[in-house]
């Protein structure tokens, strides 16, 4: 089958609109006798559903935690992008569109991007209506902040909580329809197959997590709004429960998976403190607008640090590193994601890092502290010069900005960072690969279609801060509920699908012979074991930094791994119960084949681009360097029975509208 | 540090519970309160038996989802933190320490240490919304002002994160912190005065009707909330609710 990404034909600037006017619509009254399935409560699969439920469609939604309120959007932090230009500095649609191709290391598709940009603004004004609390300045008026890799403020937030804030929205909005009956929620139950009838998706199979029961549910189109992948690596700064499951079920079934290489590593989060490690917490990239990061000069002072010999307050200024500052003049601490933990990475490497295990640098507030304070003791008349009551107005101000984050620092480490510099290290964060999708959001797969960041489509190899929030909205407020209805003015006819079809029976049988297995495999070691052996396979070799042999072991190793897990995992408990260690087996298994796709993605991708890095590919000065000749296009890739043979398309990216450049930040 | 660990355990609704005791050894300080479950979860699959069923999914305090009663305090000893924050540097070695799930007759327990707060949820779709399309034909984002204090005011009512502490530490098992946390976020902004009334009758009487109990000012709620939500949106609420009561009359 060949790829076709279903752009609309004309300029830039008009092919949303277009398209928009041409698509089919479906009235009303035909609207009641149409089923919906969203896979997925978060901020792409909420905003889905709500959207979806009020033009009409009857929807049935799903989600695994026991409310959609709890999707692992609510933990974003930092905020979300729209090209208001609120700021009047410059920003507009074009340069939204530019910034995210270029932060994407022109590695997306062009007419998505400007999609995105040109809907963005309209997030925030839906957002604003239905009450959600951004941040304001004292006029009334809403408040940016900036982020990495702009040079614009264009982000909107509410403090350090903007995902839960817009979650809450876009939930809100579902718990309007859940109450009309618009929306029938499935709580605690976790999608374990897609069913096809005639070549289209016409349902999925779920488990009810409460009570162990399998059951079918059927639909006109199926919508995977599932989020993202990074558990692969075990330690990431997602949700415990966040997986690839649904993702990977479609792509068996059909739907091809795009660049599952592409992985964000967040610069800022707390480093590991030992081999319990669960999870990993962000710090929000929104502090790199006020933290200074460095590591100390001279080896002997990183050394002493690291001994407790010495404190960081300690360190005299000229004896500090601020190595961002020093390599990247032009962004300093605001460079983009990919850059920042690359520099980190390289530092500790070499010897600089400053925490027991040598992998942490510092984040540092001292400076922003006395900026602020000064500004405050100006505006209200106090003495600028009274250095105890600068540090006490520069320490309220940062509370202001950042309270909740300081305050999950100490809760964590153990230290306040309002008087020693926060420790940092990356940290898995986010995929940018995911489900291929055309224009319109739909899979290869006819009715399914993938949203929010279970799709691939608008980050390239790399994803600007603030923009994934941006990104779910667009695609479930604005994008999917106009596109869905060209393939649905169809189904109008079609009536009811049964689940009584051979194909449920058929779907059905399959989910539960595997979940039987599982309980009957009686093996030896727990699925945490498999999990975590994975996560350091991925992290070590398929990582921040990739080479061609230590993507091959990683690949032998994984399938080692796998081999083990289906023959020697123990799942304690029955099948017709509440049990969480079943949940987790299904998942893992899937991450064992999604890991390996994972590590042969990044093997063909013999250049480097965002976060992909491949030692092979760097310049002298040790930057990413990018091979557009050979490598600008999606890696779009068919499953045919063995993640190890899936069959590679390719999808070439054109750009029309912004010229290709090798990336600086310098 | 070695802890002696009294867990509840309870295999379903249906049947009825009993606390156990569970021994776990070298447990960090540096581990969060679910890490040392996690440990102790590892060890029973290791023995052959039954981990311990609890819920969580952040663990960084912002899902709602973690919620253990934690020797008599909802969230565990610290102040305005989850379950999930907590970390065992806030005990000692050789403590004991009870475990057991929220108490109330509108969270019923599904398993262990998990009960089903779906209740929560049918109060917001009562009328935990502000009436607007999801179109997108809104007006400018800009065109409504609102007052700093009171945006920030509706954003600390905002916070909440419907864990359930407040109802599970309430001898009434009241969920008044919770509701009132709602209406007074979109009473205090001028997108959601204008469905106010209609909202707060609405959402009080599904409250009740899930058989949730009466508010009689004890405060637990308020100690006990890991977002620190205050008390003033219960006095709100229930001004909202009275001139909501005389306006329909
Ligand atoms: C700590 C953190 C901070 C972040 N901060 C920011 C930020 O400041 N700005 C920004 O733009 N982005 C941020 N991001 C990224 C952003 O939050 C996510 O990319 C985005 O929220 C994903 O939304 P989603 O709707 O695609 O998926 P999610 O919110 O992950 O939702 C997934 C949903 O799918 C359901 N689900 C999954 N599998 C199944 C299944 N098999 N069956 C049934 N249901 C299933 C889940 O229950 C859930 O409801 C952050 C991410 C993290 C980890
Ligand atoms: S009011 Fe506080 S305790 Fe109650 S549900 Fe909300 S956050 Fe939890
Ligand atoms: S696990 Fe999310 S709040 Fe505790």
């Amino acid at each position: 089958m060949s790829l076709d990404a279903k752009i609309p034909e004309g300029p830039i600037d008009k092919k949303w609109i277009n398209h928009k006017n041409n698509i089919k619509l479906v009235n009303p009254a035909n609207k009641r006798s149409i089923d919906v399935i969203v896979v997925g409560t978060g901020l792409a699969g909420g905003s889905a559903a709500a959207s979806l439920a009020e033009m009409g469609y009857n929807v049935k939604a799903f989600c695994f935690q026991d409310s959609p309120r709890r999707a692992h959007s609510i933990a974003a932090q930092g905020g979300i992008n729209a090209a208001k230009n609120y700021q009047n500095d410059g920003d507009s649609t074009y340069r939204l569109f530019y910034d995210t191709v270029k932060g994407g290391d022109y590695r997306s598709r062009e007419a998505n991007v400007y999609r995105l940009a040109e809907v963005s603004a309209n997030i925030i004004d839906q957002c604003v209506a239905q009450g959600v609390p951004f941040a304001r300045e004292y006029g009334g008026m809403l408040d940016n902040r900036s982020f990495g890799g702009v040079q614009v403020s264009r982000t909107f937030y509410a403090k350090g909580q903007t995902g839960q804030q817009l979650l809450l929205g876009a939930y809100s909005a579902m718990s309007r329809q859940i109450g009309k009956g618009k929306i029938k929620m499935y709580n605690r139950h976790e999608m374990l197959d897609l069913v096809m009838v005639g070549g289209k998706a016409r349902g999925i199979i779920a488990r009810n997590l409460e009570t162990g029961e399998i059951e079918r549910h059927s639909a006109h189109a199926v919508v995977i709004a599932s989020g993202g992948y990074g558990n692969v690596f075990f330690l990431s700064t997602n949700a415990m429960g966040s997986n690839v499951t649904a993702s990977w079920k479609i792509h068996k079934k059909g739907a091809y998976f795009a660049n599952p290489c592409y992985t964000q590593i967040h610069p800022t989060c707390i480093p590991v403190s030992g081999d319990h490690q669960s999870k990993l917490t962000l710090m929000s990239e929104s502090l790199r607008n006020d933290g200074r990061i460095w590591v100390p000069k001279k080896k002997e002072d990183a050394e002493a640090i690291k001994a407790g010999k010495l404190k960081p307050t300690q360190l005299a200024e000229e004896d500090r590193d601020y190595y961002l500052e020093r390599r990247y003049p032009a962004f300093g601490n605001l460079v983009p994601r990919d850059v920042a933990s690359r520099a980190a990475k390289e530092r500790c490497d070499a010897g600089f890092g400053v925490n027991a295990t040598g992998e942490a640098v510092y984040l540092d507030f001292a400076s922003a502290i006395q900026r602020y304070g000064k500004e405050a003791a100006l505006v209200h008349g106090h003495d600028a010069n009274d250095k105890a009551l600068v540090t006490k107005l520069g320490k309220e101000a940062i509370k202001a900005k950042y309270g909740n984050l300081f305050q999950m620092y100490e809760k964590i480490v153990a230290q306040n960072p309002y008087e020693t510099p926060m420790m940092i290290y990356p940290a898995v964060h986010y995929t940018m690969g995911g489900v291929w999708v055309d224009y319109n959001l739909m899979t290869t797969i006819p009715g399914c279609y993938a949203a929010g960041e279970a799709n691939f489509s608008d980050h390239g190899a790399n994803r600007l801060g603030a923009s994934a929030l941006m990104q779910g909205l667009a695609d479930g407020y604005f994008v999917l509920p106009y596109t869905i209805g060209d393939y649905l003015a169809d189904d109008i006819r079609t009536g009811e699908i049964s689940t009584d079809l051979p194909e449920f029976v058929q779907a059905e049988k399959e989910v539960k012979d595997r979940l039987d297995f599982f309980i009957n495999n009686k093996g030896t070691h727990s699925v945490d074991h498999f999990h975590k052996r994975l996560g350091k396979v991925m992290w070590d070799k398929v990582g921040m930094a990739r080479n061609a042999e230590g993507l091959k072991e990683a690949i032998a190793e994984i399938r080692q791994i796998r081999d083990e897990f289906w023959k020697d995992v123990r799942v304690p408990g029955d099948l017709n119960e509440f049990n969480q260690e079943l949940e987790k087996a299904g998942r893992v298994a899937d991450f064992l084949e999604l890991a390996e796709l994972f590590a042969k993605d990044a093997l063909q991708r013999e250049e480097s681009c965002g976060g992909h890095f491949r030692e092979e590919s760097q310049t002298e000065e040790g930057e990413a360097k990018r091979n557009d000749e050979d490598f600008t296009y999606v890696a779009a890739w068919e499953f045919t029975g063995d993640p190890g043979e899936s069959k590679l398309h390719k999808e070439e990216l054109k750009y029309e509208n912004i010229e290709l450049k090798q990336r600086s930040y310098k | 540090m070695n802890l002696t660990l009294k867990i509840w355990r309870q295999k379903n609704a249906k049947t009825k519970g009993a606390i156990e005791t569970y021994p776990v050894k070298d447990i960090s300080e540096d581990m969060s309160f679910l890490e040392m479950l996690d440990v102790l979860n590892e060890q029973l699959i290791n023995d052959g038996k039954e981990p311990v069923a609890f819920d969580h999914d952040c663990r960084e305090g912002i899902c709602g989802m973690c919620s253990l009663y934690i020797n008599g305090q909802a969230h565990g000893p610290d102040r305005e933190i989850t379950t999930c924050q907590l970390h065992m540097r806030s005990f000692k070695d050789g403590d004991t320490i009870f475990i057991e799930p929220w108490r109330a007759g509108a969270f019923p327990v599904v398993k262990d240490l998990v009960t089903d707060r779906s209740s929560f949820d049918r109060i917001m779709n009562a009328g935990g919304f502000v009436s607007v399309n999801t179109s997108g034909n809104t007006i400018d984002a800009n065109a409504i002002p609102v007052p700093k204090v009171d945006a920030d005011k509706a954003f600390d009512a905002a916070t909440c994160i419907g864990c359930g502490a407040c109802v599970a530490s309430c001898k009434n098992a009241s969920a008044m912190l919770f509701t009132s946390a709602k209406v007074s976020q979109l009473a205090l902004l001028p997108q959601g005065k204008v469905e106010a009334h209609e909202r707060v009758m609405n959402m009080v009487s599904q409250m009740d009707e899930e058989g949730f109990g009466n508010c009689t000012n004890t405060g637990a709620c308020e100690v006990e909330c890991p977002k620190g939500i205050s008390l003033e949106n219960i006095a709100r609420m229930n001004r909202e609710y009275l001139s909501a009561s005389v306006g329909s009359e």
